[in-house]
Formats: C-alpha cells, sequence, structure tokens
C-alpha cells in the first residue's frame, strides 16, 4: 500500500491495488488512513528554527577558518596503490620462497605433504628460545595488550547491557 | 529548498573567495539542519551547537564536494557523523531512550502533562509528538524523506544503507509512527481517520 502511495512498484501491482481499494472496503479505509497519514507527513511537519543569531555565529566562526584544500590534491593515489603494490609483491614473494623450500619429490611412499610420523617433538629443543630475555619480555607486553583488549570489550559490554535497560 | 546549480554556484562563487556568500547556503539549510539535529538530541541549546559545528565542518570542507549528489544530501551525511560524535563524546547511547517510556511515566504522574487527555490536539501537535516518541533512527528517515525531501537513494547514501535497506527502514518507521499516534492519541487519530 505504501508502494503504491509512493508511486512505487510495478504497473501489475499498482492495477491490483487499485482493483483492492475500489472493491474492498477494509482496503479501502485502510488506504484513506494512510493517504490521511501522508498528506499530514509531506505537508504538513513544520521545521523546527534555531535562534536568530545562528547565521552570524556561524559567519563569525568560519572567518577563522580556512577552507582545506581538496584531498585529491595532496592525497596521490597512484602511491597509495604502488605501496600497497609493493606489500602485494613482498607477501607474493615470500610465499614463493616458502613453497620453493618444500621437498616436493621426497622418495617417500607417503603421498602427504607434511609426514607428521618424522617430526618427533621430544628432540625438539626449545630451552633457548623461552630462556631468552627478549622473548620473556615480548611475551609480556602480549599479556598486557591482551588484558587491555579484553577489559576494552567487557567495558562495551557492559555498556551495551546497562543502555539497553 | 533551492537545488542543483544554485548550490553548486554559491559553492563555486565561495571557492573563489566569496566567503560571504555562505550565509545564503546557511540560511537555505539551517531549518533542515537543526530539525534533523533535533532528532537526535531533544535539547535545544544541545542541537544549536551540533547545528553550527555542522555548518563550520562543511565550510571547511567544501573543497571535497564534488557536486555528484546534492548539496543537501551531503550536508545531511555531515549532520549524521557530527551528531554521532557528539553523543559519543557526551556518552549518551545513540539507539536513544526509549522515548516511549519517558512519556508514560510523566504521564502517570499525574502531572498536567496527559497525552490522552490533553484539549483537542491539532493533527499536526500530534504527528510532532508521535515523532518525538520514535527511535532517532526511525525520526530521522522521516525527517529525511518528507521534510528534507531526499530520495531513498540519497537517504541511503546520508545513513549509509542501499536504497532498498533505506525503503523497509522508511515502511517501518510509518508503521511505528501510526502505532505510536494509535496508542498515545486514539482520540486524535479516530478523529483524523473518521
Amino acid at each position: 500500500m505504501w508502494d503504491y502511495i509512493d508511486g512505487a512498484g510495478s504497473q501489475e501491482e499498482r492495477l491490483f491495488i487499485e482493483q483492492l481499494i475500489a472493491t474492498n472496503q477494509q482496503w479501502k479505509a485502510k488506504y484513506q488512513e494512510l493517504l490521511e497519514l501522508q498528506d499530514l507527513l509531506s505537508h504538513r511537519l513544520e521545521l523546527d528554527e534555531p535562534s536568530m543569531r545562528f547565521t552570524q555565529n556561524i559567519m563569525e566562526a568560519i572567518s577563522k577558518h580556512q577552507i582545506a584544500p581538496a584531498a585529491k590534491s595532496y592525497i596521490n593515489k597512484r602511491i597509495i596503490w604502488g605501496i600497497a603494490g609493493f606489500f602485494i609483491c613482498c607477501i607474493i614473494g615470500f610465499l614463493i620462497a616458502l613453497f620453493a623450500q618444500v621437498n616436493w619429490s621426497a622418495g617417500s611412499t607417503d603421498n602427504s605433504l607434511i609426514n607428521f610420523s618424522k617430526v618427533n617433538l621430544n628432540k625438539v629443543d626449545t630451552t633457548n628460545f623461552f630462556n631468552n630475555t627478549y622473548t620473556t619480555i615480548f611475551m609480556m607486553i602480549n599479556v598486557v595488550l591482551g588484558l587491555v583488549v579484553l577489559d576494552m570489550y567487557l567495558r562495551m559490554k557492559k555498556a551495551k547491557a546497562e543502555s539497553m535497560k | 529548498m533551492q537545488t542543483g546549480p544554485v548550490d553548486n554556484e554559491i559553492i563555486n562563487r565561495v571557492l573563489q573567495g566569496e566567503q560571504a556568500l555562505y550565509a545564503q547556503l546557511v540560511k537555505r539549510y539551517q531549518n533542515f539542519v537543526f530539525t534533523i539535529v533535533l532528532r537526535y538530541t531533544p535539547n535545544r541549546e544541545d542541537a544549536e551547537e551540533i547545528a553550527q559545528d555542522v555548518f563550520v565542518k562543511a565550510y571547511r570542507s567544501l573543497a571535497d564536494f564534488r557536486g555528484e549528489s546534492k548539496f543537501s544530501t551531503w550536508l545531511y551525511t555531515i549532520v549524521t557523523t557530527t551528531c554521532i560524535t557528539f553523543l559519543r563524546k557526551k556518552k549518551v547511547p545513540i539507539h536513544s531512550l526509549d522515548n516511549e517510556q519517558v512519556f508514560e511515566l510523566a504521564d502517570s504522574q499525574n502531572s498536567s502533562f496527559k497525552a490522552n487527555q490533553v484539549e483537542q490536539k491539532s493533527k499536526v501537535q500530534v504527528i510532532h509528538e508521535a515523532l518525538r516518541l520514535l527511535s532517532v533512527d526511525d525520526a530521522r528517515i522521516i525527517t529525511l524523506f518528507y521534510q528534507a525531501e531526499q530520495s531513498l537513494e540519497e537517504i541511503g547514501r546520508i545513513i549509509g544503507v542501499d536504497p532498498n535497506t533505506a525503503k523497509v527502514k522508511l515502511h517501518r518507521a510509518r508503521v511505528r509512527l501510526k502505532e505510536k499516534m494509535e496508542k498515545h492519541f486514539t482520540e486524535e487519530v479516530k478523529d483524523m481517520v473518521g
């Protein structure tokens, strides 16, 4: 019905609605109701007005400002695409180097890419890795950052819950 | 509302240095901007401050207006972002208070403010009061469509959705407006329809 009042909808839909309005009392009553509302909204709603000094205040405020140059005058899209292209090439190059290290014809009967049965985790020495001071500091920073993010997330949830009440 | 070349002509001349001409744009759109801002915050002082901020931002970014859409559409986009920023700073939830609860509370407190017992309200008053009961999103879309005369494509651009979604939102806003009117202004709505 609103599509019909707005003048939207296909020709068939409009004809169908017109017929319903002409033949069905309920549809006709509803149409009149919505039409009245449409008329009120379209023609009778008044705009609110700000204070008399509104324009003057704005002109005083802008007298202290300059119009900023258009963004396209100082942002060169070619540079942005160039930087993006550089990083994409680096990533692709890294992936190519990675896959080039893999021995695709190792002569094994096992057809899987990585033979997990040959990996012996017990022989992996992690003591040097976890004893390193810098690694410890790095892990501590990560833990602190993780806690900060968790705190922000929980605050956001709390704020949402309060606003829903 | 003036549209099209006249606005663009003023903008070009302002960009060339005729700053005083900007006042014409302000006078042309100040009521629309102020009305839309009032949908976000009922406080008139805050609304005026925000509206002024909108026009100052629009002036400073005038060189970025490409003329692909109407100036009003571009301006109302600035209104949306400025209002959201302002409300976030004031820590007011953007999907605002349920105005209906506030309304019912006022009604139940046996004050002089009685929704259904006020002397015969005019139809326009009923619509205005029903609009105040709507959520920010609903009131905004109705204001943009009916008062600011924006098309669904333009509304979609302003609020950041596609035109079909804007159409659905408008439809829902109308339905909710009608529900508010029927719930709180039963007698007046009967007179309106009868």
